[in-house]
């Protein structure tokens, strides 16, 4: 059925699809709207859930580390400094291998004190061992946390899913809300092979001496591994039961573009709007949006960045003493295989709005240089 | 002493679990030898009240035959139990005497 329905609420309704079994969450604008709709699911009993109302992020992520042990399937969401006080649990619930799902709204981390989008939150948990799935849209948003409880409890690694405060968050869109059989159909109950049990009773996360400490980080990368196979065979699978379709990356006019910009969230469509404008003028410019961040697609972003002759990473969100992120990402992936120029933008912090005139600029600017003469540029700020 | 105390060894890396899951590495890893003062229990003294029991942070007291019985393999000699105990009926004598 389609409604039109916020960011936030996309959240939920994708968790309650997915019949989620614990729910634990404290609440931090933008992400309010998340649990307290779920809330209101569980009291009305439309949602067979243990609602668990915590004094902290780092206790809800402790919850839902009790209750994925427990073989439950288990749900939160969070921003920011909410998602920085879960740090130590993030380590926790991809090492005990636990398929948890959270929504991370992107805000800006203070100080200065702040509510609006950028990804420094979600990027600084980057090697926690969490999958992470950059949204655009509120149907995306919806799809990813059933797809994410599908690629998580394969593998058994645990899914954040990103989106854009406000401007995905509190932004209402058109939403095709799957039926619930079919959700059903596609997304099985959890079984968890490794749950607690007082008939077979198990130590979990003792001491590992280091004859095998090494070992147990093997099987999270290789589950990593798996998990992008997976990813992409569940992309033609998803598209099957609901017809809309998720690739690792998205290319949109790559293949013949001298230009090939690199966006994420919400400034990927404002690029390919821009992109569309740009063309009208015959310029050779495309876009290449990453969905994923990690495990990160290493030969998707090669390929479709193989025929560029530049290439613009737009970042929202900044390493202080380094560069963009994602910019480090893309030249990683791209280094001992492509000699091609990487510039590297920063825009957006903040909540401050990429406007497609903003990425306009980006590409004229480019456009005047050979080679990047700077490690980063920072888009429309005050001089 | 200790009961079960085998170590689980895997020889292969597909042979672990995808998770640390009982590997039983401290069960198999005696850690005894770290006291200085080892408690010494004075039976006819002993109330069962199982204090000592419930108080040693390492486990490694048993109760056995309705006393308790102090692994050496395992107590790090920190005294609690001699602490706790409400007749004062363990004592903590100098390791090597």
């Amino acid at each position: 059925m389609k409604k039109v329905i916020m960011g936030n609420h996309a959240i939920s309704y994708g968790a309650t699809l997915s019949r989620v079994q614990v729910i634990a969450a404290y609440p931090i604008t933008p992400q309010t709207q998340v649990v307290e709709l779920l809330s209101e699911i569980v009291a009305d009993q439309k949602l067979k859930a243990e609602f668990i109302k915590v004094e902290s992020e780092h206790s809800a992520m402790a919850a839902c580390i009790g209750a994925s042990s427990a073989g439950a399937r288990a749900f939160t969401a969070t921003s920011a400094q909410g998602l920085a006080l879960m740090h130590e649990l993030l380590h926790w619930a991809a090492g005990a291998r636990l398929p948890i799902v959270m929504a991370d709204i992107n805000r800006a981390m203070a100080p200065p004190w702040t509510i609006w989008t950028d990804q420094n939150d979600s990027l600084s948990q980057r090697d926690t061992g969490w999958m992470q799935f950059y949204c655009q849209s509120n149907q995306e948003v919806l799809d990813s946390v059933i797809m994410a409880y599908k690629v998580a409890e394969k593998v058994l690694m645990p899914v954040m899913i990103v989106l854009d405060a406000f401007s995905l968050s509190h932004t209402y869109e058109t939403v095709d809300v799957p039926d619930q059989a079919l959700v059903d159909k596609y997304l099985p109950p959890l079984d968890y092979k490794y749950r607690l049990d007082v008939n077979d009773p198990h130590t979990y996360g003792g001491l590992t001496t280091p004859d095998w400490y090494m070992e147990f980080r093997i099987k999270m990368h290789e589950a990593m591994d798996q998990a992008l196979v997976e990813i992409k065979k569940d992309a033609a699978e998803f598209e099957k039961v609901f017809g809309r379709r998720y690739d690792p990356v998205e290319p949109y006019m790559v293949d013949d573009a001298d230009i090939v910009l690199v966006t994420s969230g919400t400034a990927a469509s404002t690029a390919r709007f821009a992109v569309d404008q740009m063309r009208k003028k015959g310029k050779k410019v495309g876009n290449l949006r990453m969905r994923l961040l990690r495990p990160f697609p290493f030969a998707d972003v090669r390929e479709h960045l193989k025929n560029a002759k530049k290439v613009v990473v737009i970042d929202r969100d900044i390493s202080y003493g380094y560069h963009g992120i994602w910019a480090q990402e893309v030249k990683s992936a791209l280094y001992g295989h492509s000699k091609v120029p990487v510039f590297n933008y920063i825009a957006g912090l903040g909540g401050r709005d990429i406007f497609p005139e903003t990425i306009m600029n980006i590409v004229a600017d480019v456009k005047k240089m050979k080679r990047p003469e700077q490690d980063l540029y920072w888009v429309e700020v005050k001089k | 002493m200790a009961k079960n105390r085998t170590k689980i060894e895997f020889q292969k890396l597909s042979e672990l679990p995808p998770m640390v899951q009982s590997l039983r590495s401290m069960a198999a890893n005696p850690t005894g030898s770290w006291r200085n003062l080892k408690p010494v229990l004075h039976k006819e003294n002993c109330i069962q009240c199982t204090i000592c029991w419930k108080f040693c942070p390492d486990a490694a007291i048993d109760w056995v035959d309705d006393y308790p019985v102090i692994n050496l393999d395992f107590c790090k000699g920190c005294g609690i139990c001699a602490e706790e105990c409400p007749k004062k009926c363990i004592e903590m004598v100098k390791e090597g005497k």
